[in-house]
């Protein structure tokens, strides 16, 4: 099976992270509470934070892995290019 | 008291180790053994993101409304996330166009333009102004602390100091100093600046190490760990509201403060200078896009600590947040921690100073002051000798101008505001070139007119609705200018503009400035066109990735230049040895021989214009060649047109191949057809030969039989009685074939007179069965019949699907063994209409045979067995027929297992019922 290219698998962590650091998702963690000492807010935000950066690390160090492949491949027809004027 | 000569001698020793640590790299790499070509060392230098902001203002800002220091740090994480796509690009968009600053991204890009680099500049230079000024006020205000070791004085209250003996003057004359060695020791083609880096890195070092040990310190000595703090934090409500705040500007402050430090990581021009321009390998990134989060992560563990530590110790109002990271250490009577953590700032200050005023000093030379200068004609500067002494000059000057701003900003205004507050003021201002540089890189359509409209537009939008409420707080303005507006004209309140309110000012500011910078650069670039070279260079940057390396595409280029010309031309910018550097490298890889060029063609042409863009700039360096560039006195347009009749060339024989294409498979279809006529034509001989010998076989014995009646009147009368019973059956199978024959003929034709009626098939079936009872008995073949009562008729004409049960009920028993053979007869019921199976139990028919023994006099030999078949017309037949009642017809057989005849014929009518 082919794996999905390293690009998305870029955007997709991207919205993650959006996801992970939105509003909404503080909101929810702003509460008076703390975790082995450590205030619920800032705990959430320093292990997302981390995790996020773990998984950026996993990302691209898999993608060095199949670095004489995937370097030929171009990285994809850049969009919204051309369509307009 | 703390001797100031110690935190002198401190700070002044730790300078000097910077520059020897930049010494030592710039000798390394002039000996070729490079000590910045790596991955870490590039993290480190981009880590030159956090400031003094970030040493002092981070623990400032967490302590008066909490979590909300943090966006400024997950933006760049974001951010890095997309490093692969967005700074990669650039990267190779810059390497590949010799692209040395922001400003010389953006001119490139809208046609190496002058007007937008020049704008680009300025802009630039005017919001980065605060940035320096925070950071000489971080310095200064860090050294007035610490002076006063062991009281803790805050230097507001001591008021403003004479200007000579104001510590900030100072440092910035040292930073000047710095940056003017390690930043314009010489113009190079590249703009790289190994020493610089190098220095950054081990400041980014120092910093990092600087505040862990005074985190560790606040957290686990004067306090006992991060459980401790907090715990202690939570008894007082003042302090425990920090924990669940997300910011004086609440979660939109929050989301407005991400998309800045987004923007920031990518634009600012010492980001740009560290990520791109002073990037040795393109794969670096792959390293450092998680290496320089983690980072930031690490940089921000201690900062809540920190905070919350200086609130439990200090009475509010007595110490100011941007400096509990000195008053801790000085409360807690270490004299040397405060040392360290005094340095630290100061790392982290002049990091950035440093890098700031580099990249600026690049954009105001060869963006600002060189197309000024090349286009006073009176200065005559084409034809002037050696101008790299003039380049680093302009440089040097540029240098201690911007500083020499930002002292200004920092003594006239930068008392009045906390650290961040003066920083996020640049951020907004910079985050105004993402549309045109983001938009640049992604959207072809985007144009100069575009760009300049939006840059423009946006960065009047921040001066009102930020910088002027700047200088009403700092009171150089009246106050009445925020409350009623201009005028009186409450619409026009610049933080409350056309009755925006609700919004904090920052996110109203970012808000208006990208409605007008987006929506004019998206309306005039689609109102107005482009020129070719914009049109060219938007190509090139949108489609870098789809282009080979820059030196690789074909250039047009009917104007000459001699080699000569060309060559004193880069050695005026670069001097005469980096020249010569150049040209030798550019002949040993392009196997030319420059001794021997008298003439330099089109791709030499175009090195020494990226060759110059590298020290002067894109637009500047190509009115620089075009000078030198002479015969048949071709004007760029001229080149510009031959791109365009080139560009038609190219889609004219876009066409021409899509025509052969259409061609070739239009000869490809004549060809099959050619073949399956052939086929045809090969296959009507085979059945005139087949016909004729069939016809001959029956009419051989016929006549041979009646001439042995002629000849012998005397035959006994029976076997006279076997001889005419054998003419009369072989003249039944003479009629017998010639009927299929017409019949078949008829059916192809369409002259076939069809009696359509509504069928029983069972009964059909069960006549057929009796009628070839007789060729079962004598071949000894089983027969049994699984026929299902009450079936619905179908739609058929019944003589000739009889023949066509009988043909497969005959062929069945022609192959099944003799003695042995069995055949099963099944009729099922199917979606629309009924299927009538045959099996028997003979040798089968292998899967290439299946499909042709339904065509006409095409009989298996090679499985027969050696026995006589009929005429083969059987099969063909009944297919026909089959296909014409708008059924089906085919065979489902395994060599050796025997085969089984199936076709399906529609009801009469339409099923009432969905059958199953």
């Amino acid at each position: 099976m082919r794996s999905s290219g390293i690009g998305d698998r870029l955007i997709a962590l991207f919205l993650l992270g959006v996801l992970l650091f939105s509003p909404p998702a503080l909101a929810i963690f702003s509460i008076d509470a703390t975790v082995s000492g450590i205030p619920v807010l800032y705990a959430y935000l320093f292990t997302a934070w981390i995790g996020l950066i773990a998984l950026l690390a996993f990302i691209l160090r898999s993608r060095r892995a199949e670095l004489p492949e995937t370097d030929r491949t171009p990285d994809g027809r850049t969009p919204g290019g051309g369509d307009a004027s | 008291m703390m001797q100031p000569w110690l935190i002198v001698t401190a700070a002044f020793g730790y300078l000097c180790l910077l520059f020897a640590v930049a010494y030592w790299a710039d000798k390394r790499a002039d000996a070729g053994r490079s000590v910045v070509a790596s991955p870490y060392i590039y993290a480190l230098s981009i880590a030159v993101y956090c400031t003094a902001w970030t040493f002092y203002g981070s623990v400032g800002r967490a302590a008066t409304s909490g979590a909300d220091f943090l966006p400024i740090y997950l933006g760049p994480t974001l951010a890095a996330v997309l490093w692969w796509h967005v700074l990669r690009k650039m990267l190779r968009i810059s390497k590949n166009n010799r692209i040395t600053s922001i400003a010389d991204f953006v001119a490139s890009r809208y046609g190496k333009s002058h007007l937008l680099g020049g704008l680009v500049t300025v802009v630039a230079v005017i919001v980065i102004m605060p940035y320096i000024a925070l950071q000489l006020k971080g310095v200064s205000t860090s050294f007035n602390v610490l002076l006063r070791y062991p009281d803790i004085v805050m230097p507001s209250a001591v008021g403003r100091q004479p200007i000579f003996e104001d510590t900030a003057l100072y440092v910035a004359v040292l930073m000047a100093v710095f940056a003017m060695l390690y930043g314009t020791r010489h113009i190079d083609v590249t703009e790289r600046h190994e020493g610089m880096v190098a220095a950054i890195a081990f400041e980014s070092t120092v910093k990092l190490i600087a505040f862990l040990c005074l985190g560790a310190f606040v957290t686990f000595v004067m306090f006992g760990g991060f459980d401790d703090i907090f715990a202690r934090a939570a008894e007082r409500p003042d302090v425990k509201h920090l924990f669940t705040s997300v910011g004086a500007g609440g979660l939109g402050g929050w989301v407005t403060l991400t998309l800045l430090s987004m923007a920031a990581i990518l634009f600012l021009p010492r980001q740009f200078q560290v990520s791109v321009v002073e990037n040795v390998d393109e794969r670096h990134l792959e390293k450092a896009a998680w290496l320089f989060p983690l980072y930031l992560v690490a940089i921000n563990v201690f900062v809540v600590p920190i905070a919350v530590a200086g609130l439990l110790t200090f009475p509010p109002g007595t110490v100011d947040g941007d400096m509990f990271v000195l008053a801790l250490p000085i409360s807690g009577q270490q004299g040397w921690l405060a040392l360290i953590a005094f340095i630290g700032g100061l790392s982290a200050a002049t990091g950035m100073v440093i890098v700031e005023t580099i990249a600026l000093s690049t954009m105001v030379c060869n963006d600002l002051v060189m197309p000024i200068l090349l286009r006073v004609r009176a200065l005559r500067l084409t034809e002037r000798g050696d101008l790299t002494r003039l380049l680093l000059t302009i440089r040097r000057c540029s240098i201690v101008f911007v500083l020499f701003l930002g002292y200004l900003y920092f003594y006239f205004i930068g008392g009045s505001y906390a650290l961040v507050s003066i920083g996020l003021l640049s951020f907004a201002a910079v985050a105004q070139l993402a549309p045109a540089i983001i938009g640049g890189m992604y959207w072809k359509g985007g144009n100069r007119i575009g760009a300049l409209g939006g840059l423009t537009a946006g960065f009047l939008m921040w001066v009102y609705t930020l910088l002027l409420p700047s200088f009403v707080r700092s009171g150089w303005l009246p106050l009445s200018f925020l409350s009623d507006g201009p005028w009186g004209i409450a619409l026009l309140r610049p933080e409350a503009l056309f009755g925006l309110e609700g919004l904090d000012n920052l996110s109203h500011a970012l808000f208006w400035s990208m409605v007008a910078n987006v929506g004019l650069y998206v309306g005039l670039s689609l109102a107005t066109g482009q020129t070719l070279t914009e049109r060219i260079q938007a190509t090139r940057f949108v489609e870098i990735f789809q282009q080979p390396d820059a030196g690789d595409r074909a250039r047009l280029w009917r104007g000459s230049a001699s080699f000569e010309d060309l060559f004193s031309l880069v050695a005026r910018f670069i001097g005469k040895q980096r020249a010569e550097q150049s040209f030798a490298g550019y002949a040993a890889d392009h196997g030319v021989d420059l001794a021997k060029l008298a003439r330099a063609d089109a791709e030499l042409v175009h090195f020494t214009e990226r060759l110059l863009a590298g020290a002067i700039g894109a637009a500047s360096a190509r009115v620089m060649v075009a000078s030198v560039v002479k015969g048949e006195n071709v004007s760029i347009d001229e080149v510009m047109k031959i791109l365009d009749e080139a560009s038609q060339v190219i889609e004219y024989s876009r066409q021409l191949e899509e025509k052969s294409r259409a061609l070739e498979a239009a000869s490809a279809e004549l060809r099959a057809a050619n073949l399956r006529l052939r086929e045809l034509d090969r296959l009507k001989d085979d059945f005139l030969a087949t016909v004729t010998h069939e016809l001959r076989t029956p009419l051989t014995s016929i006549r041979s039989f009646s001439e042995i009646l002629h000849d012998n009147p005397n035959l006994p009368t029976d076997q006279r009685q076997e001889f005419l019973a054998i003419v009369i059956k072989e003249s039944e199978r003479l009629t017998r074939l010639i009927n299929q024959v017409l019949d078949l003929a008829r059916i192809e034709a369409g002259r076939f007179d069809w009696q359509i009626s509504a069928v029983d098939v069972r009964e059909l079936v069960l006549e057929a069965m009796a009628a070839t009872k007789q060729l079962f008995r004598e071949r000894n073949v089983t027969i049994q019949a699984d026929l299902p009562p009450e079936l619905p008729p179908v739609h058929a004409d019944r003589d000739r699907l009889m023949q066509v049960v009988i043909n497969l009920l005959s062929n069945a028993v022609k192959f099944s063994p003799a003695g042995t053979g069995l055949v099963n007869v099944t009729i099922r019921e199917r979606n629309y209409g009924l299927e009538v199976r045959v099996a028997d139990n003979g040798p089968g028919i292998s899967r290439e045979n299946q499909q042709i023994i339904f065509e006409k006099f095409r009989q298996v030999g090679d499985l027969m067995t050696g026995k006589p078949s009929g005429s083969g017309l059987g099969l063909a037949i009944s297919r026909r027929i089959v296909e014409h009642f708008g059924g089906r017809i085919w065979v489902e057989s395994e060599p050796g297992h025997g085969a089984t005849f199936a076709f399906i014929v529609p009801f009469a009518a339409p099923p009432s019922a969905a059958a199953p």
